[in-house]
């Protein structure tokens, strides 16, 4: 049912469109068309940018015309509505920032369109990056494609529900806890965080500024790291961008493992997956082991405190970041008799329950006398997390383990905070190291009362800056499994 | 009553750093403009836009920190302090909090009775201006009974140096001379251009008293709002006869903020400690720790220039002038720097001096041109010198050169050749003009020989006339008075 443009991957669209086989106007309307018959299920998408698809594709096709050859060249491309796009609305998926055009582009979303992307939609999300099933966006809902009754994950889940129902090939994510993982994981695609600083932050609102890092989610390991090519690399607006030498990670995909030691964590074998989640994850490991891996057990005995340590430095650090959605100069004002109430109606008004939380807590653990105790100490705790990485680091070449708690859930399954935080137990610890991080759909299990099968997503982890090593081992991996070929099957029940 | 009592202050001020651009973004780093066009997303606070620090201004604060001896730290890191303020994009300001660019250090400075004391530094850190608030519909641009308030954001971002004093100064005087030297060396380093009036250097007074000599210090009052020397002086005496008043009185001061009322001369309380702000420090996660390298720090000293306290000591003592001529200097650098290229081409100091102090100055403020602007060059005013030091001209003459070369004239020395300036100090010519003036005279030395000999003076003037202001007026004197004897 599918126009076979849009299932094509990155690279063979960016391939056709370079070779004259296709052009970027055409696999752009092609991705509108699709756009306009899944949004009314999918709603992937807050925003839809015709005219800027149309006018970026056109440009691409002239620079094609005029001898360029571009990377990206004709991709359709859906950018997380946390990425400022000059000229087009940017909201975080909040109320308070409902009506906000941005004035100047985010570095990530500029390389991605210098590179010959075409964008197609600002994609929805939990507002200001927190959650971890979409739910929290105050602007919209996104459904599973392979699920309409479930979430896409979150905090990214618009941009992974995009590219599973062929609404763009690349997803522009953010991954803060683990917002470009569980959403790939949950939509049966590759969802890769960098290192942190590796990708230039310049122009995504801040949810929590030493953690959140953009990366791509896409149908192959090779589009992501086309994407990752063409993102990374020093940018002087960003001082915590890292500035040193991004070698191609396209060139180094490789065939096997031969050679390579995988950690398996010892903390995570708790059985906590439940039976059939378990199966497939040693079947997995199996597979690295099949692909010519070595399987080492490893430890990562602060790895636990992850959750507790990110839920006071990610709210820290967005307490004060968003203490700038304020009513003075842009955004959701509601009057009040002074400036204070101003203050206080504004925010009051514009933020959801979620984002509130975590202000409050993040102030809290901020406020003199609290200080110590938590903010300072969480530090400690990081740098212990990040230690307990890098001895594991000495005996493996990469880390693997479950992307996910579990596979993609209800709507309003989740309804208790802790439990939707749960969700990032394995993806956490590797932030608070900053490490690089992916999920590659790895199998497929039929959640209790569920429908069918659900995709659910290996998480692999490399050492610091070791990007090429990691997606050539995961598209290794990819190739020998093909856990990721499929179609969104709930698309095809209801016709358009 | 002062007698009785003993007043502790401590200095805190706020310097806007004279860099190219501003401190987090690269918006140019100037004073007005229209509102809201000096401005970018980053200035601004926009959703997303992230600060990347100026290193010019990094190393500003160091280099003070520097020349004022301070320790500098290989570690330090920018702090997020938190308020919601509307003139402050962010809602938090980057500044430093528990990890300063520079600790310790003292500002040198001397009083009018010539007594030289130092006060100590607790240290000096970086941050960023917020925006202007303009309070409009009350009348009087005062916040209360203002119907809105409008933001200028140009101000925004630029650098703004701290620097914190210890309590080491004890009268409101020492305050000013305090002041007076941290502005001279800031504009020393050229790193700002210290303008209280411009709002480009901004200070708080912390004032207690206490017993004469007691050592526990007394509950302090910080006071805000000072806008030049002279209100800083009036300020703090106020604040520490308002004080004194209190204690004699039996009562207790009580800490707060109180802002200095220029028209009124007093101050009056703006807000006490129980409501002073949980700032929730914590380090910036958009910025990487800074890392000084000690390569660094000794490129930055080796860069010094020479510094107030170093120039007033070459001037009073290697060159002898006096302190007055000193500080004259020291206030204006670029006419010391003119001077000085003066006295290095080879001008006489104290020579050289009277005619830059002097005469030149008297001519810039005249034609409001400065002397380091106009057409004089410090090469013809070292050759100026040189010629009256080598009596080839007298005072009178170089007064009337001084005056042509501001015109345009050129070299002096050319001037003196082709108009035959040059002071007669051939005897017999001189002689020449001596025995006109006495033949000419016969009265008055009829005078002088009948013992009036204050006539001398005019006899003399005669000569001088007579030789159109050429002859060397010792000459004069000495066969005048010869041929009368």
């Amino acid at each position: 049912m599918f126009d076979e443009r849009i299932e094509r991957s990155a690279a063979q669209i960016a391939a056709d469109v370079n070779a004259g086989r296709t052009s970027a106007c055409e696999v752009a309307e092609a991705t509108l068309a699709q756009v306009e018959a899944v949004e009314p299920r999918v709603g992937a998408y807050l925003t839809v940018l015709q005219a800027e698809a149309r006018a970026h594709a056109a440009r691409v096709d002239e620079r094609v015309r005029a001898g360029e050859r571009l990377p990206l060249a004709g991709v359709p491309l859906a950018v997380k509505d946390n990425m400022c796009l000059d000229g087009t609305r940017t909201t975080c998926g909040s109320k308070i920032l409902e009506g906000w055009i941005a004035p100047y582009t985010a570095t990530a979303v500029a390389r991605m369109l210098q590179a010959g992307a075409v964008p197609i939609g600002k994609a929805n999300c939990d507002e200001f990056a927190m959650g971890s099933s979409c739910e929290n966006s105050a602007l919209g809902v996104t459904r599973n494609p392979y699920d309409l009754t479930r979430v896409p994950g979150g905090s990214s889940g618009g941009s992974a529900a995009a590219v599973a129902a062929y609404e763009a090939a690349i997803g522009l994510g953010s991954d803060t806890g683990g917002s470009i993982r569980e959403p790939g994981a949950f939509c049966n695609l590759v969802g890769f965080k960098p290192t942190y600083g590796r990708v230039s932050r310049y122009g995504l609102i801040a949810f929590a500024s030493s953690l959140d890092q953009i990366g791509p989610l896409t149908r192959t390991v090779e589009d992501a790291a086309l994407a990752y090519d063409a993102m990374s690399g020093h940018d002087p607006m960003d001082a915590t961008s890292v500035d040193r030498p991004v070698e191609s990670a396209a060139g180094s995909l490789r065939a096997d493992l031969r050679g390579l030691r995988v950690g398996i964590v010892r903390e995570f074998q708790t059985g906590a997956l439940g039976a059939q989640a378990d199966a497939i994850y040693r079947d997995a490991y199996r597979d690295l082991e099949r692909l010519g891996a070595e399987l080492v057990e490893v430890s990562l005995p602060t790895a636990g405190y992850g959750l507790a340590t990110y839920y006071l430095i990610a709210p820290a650090e967005c307490s004060s970041n968003l203490s700038r959605f304020d009513g003075v100069r842009y955004g959701l004002r509601v009057e009040g008799k002074d400036v204070r109430e101003m203050y206080d109606r504004t925010r009051a008004a514009g933020f959801g329950p979620e984002v509130k939380r975590r202000i409050l807590i993040g102030a809290h653990a901020l406020s003199s006398g609290y200080y110590d105790a938590y903010y300072v100490r969480a530090q400690k705790a990081r740098t212990l997390i990040a230690r307990d990485f890098a001895t594991a680091f000495a005996s493996c070449d990469l880390i693997a383990c479950p992307a996910a708690s579990c596979p993609a859930f209800e709507f309003a399954a989740k309804s208790d905070p802790y439990s939707m935080y749960l969700m990032d137990f394995y993806t956490i610890p590797m932030s608070l190291a900053g490490l690089p991080a992916l999920s590659v759909p790895c199998g497929w299990t039929t959640p209790e009362g569920g429908r069918r099968p659900m995709p659910i997503g290996l998480q692999l982890c490399a050492p610091l800056f070791a990007e090429r090593l990691l997606l050539g081992a995961a598209h290794a991996y990819e190739q020998a499994t093909h856990h990721a070929q499929a179609h969104p099957p709930a698309l095809d029940e209801v016709p358009a | 009553m002062i007698g009785a009592y003993e007043a502790v202050i401590g200095i805190e001020c706020h310097v806007e750093l004279t860099t190219a651009t501003k401190m987090f973004c690269g918006c140019p780093n100037s004073f007005g403009g229209e509102p809201n066009t000096n401005v970018c997303p980053v200035c601004l606070g926009m959703p997303g836009a992230l600060p990347v620090p100026n290193a010019r201004a990094l190393e500003a604060i160091v280099t003070t920190g520097l020349a004022l001896g301070a320790e500098i730290p290989s570690f330090s890191k920018f702090d997020r302090k938190n308020y919601f303020y509307p003139d402050m994009p962010k809602d938090y300001q980057i500044s430093q909090y528990d990890a300063p660019l520079t600790q310790g250090g003292s500002v040198p400075y001397r009083l009018e009775d010539g007594t030289r004391k130092a006060c100590r530094l607790t240290r000096i850190h970086l941050e960023e201006d917020t925006g202007k608030s303009s309070h409009a519909g009350s009348g009087d641009g005062r916040i209360a009974g203002s119907s809105y308030t409008l933001l200028d954001f140009n101000r925004a971002g630029v650098p703004l140096m701290e620097c914190v004093s210890e309590p080491d100064i004890r009268s409101a005087a020492e305050a000013v001379a305090f002041l007076e030297s941290l502005r001279r060396t800031l504009l020393a380093l050229g790193v700002s251009d210290v303008k209280m009036e411009e709002g480009s250097l901004r200070c708080d007074a912390n004032v207690s008293v206490r017993p004469a000599g007691t050592a526990e210090l007394g509950t302090k009052t910080e006071i805000k709002n000072m806008n030049s020397f002279r209100s800083v002086e009036r300020a703090i005496e106020s604040e520490i006869e308002r004080q004194i008043q209190i204690l004699t009185s039996g009562g207790r001061v009580v800490q707060e903020t109180r802002g200095w009322d220029e028209v009124k001369g007093v101050t009056h309380s703006m807000r006490s400690k129980e409501q002073a702000h949980d700032y929730r420090y914590f380090p910036d996660p958009d910025l990487v720790p800074l890392t000084i390298s000690r390569e660094d720090v000794e490129r930055l000293r080796a860069a010094l220039p020479e510094l107030p306290w170093q120039r007033f000591e070459r001037y009073t003592q290697t060159f002898g002038l006096g302190e007055m001529q000193a500080e004259q200097l020291l206030d204006n650098l670029p006419l010391a720097s003119y001077y000085d290229r003066v006295v290095s081409i080879g001008g006489n100091p104290q020579r050289a001096s009277t005619f830059v102090l002097g005469d030149l100055s008297r001519l810039a403020n005249e034609r409001g041109v400065a002397v380091s602007d106009s057409k004089v060059a410090p090469e013809h005013v070292a050759e100026l010198a040189a010629l009256v030091e080598a009596k080839t001209i007298n005072s009178k003459i170089a007064k009337e050169l001084l005056a042509r070369m501001w015109d345009g004239g050129g070299s002096p020395k050319a001037m003196v050749e082709s108009e035959g300036l040059a002071q007669t100090s051939d005897p017999s010519a001189v002689e020449h003009f001596v025995d006109e003036v006495l033949s000419g005279n016969e009265n008055v030395v009829a005078d002088y020989k009948a013992g009036k000999t204050n006539v001398l003076g005019f006899l003399v003037g005669q000569v001088m006339k007579a030789s159109r202001g050429k002859a060397d007026p010792a000459l004069v004197n000495e066969l005048v008075k010869k041929k009368l004897s």
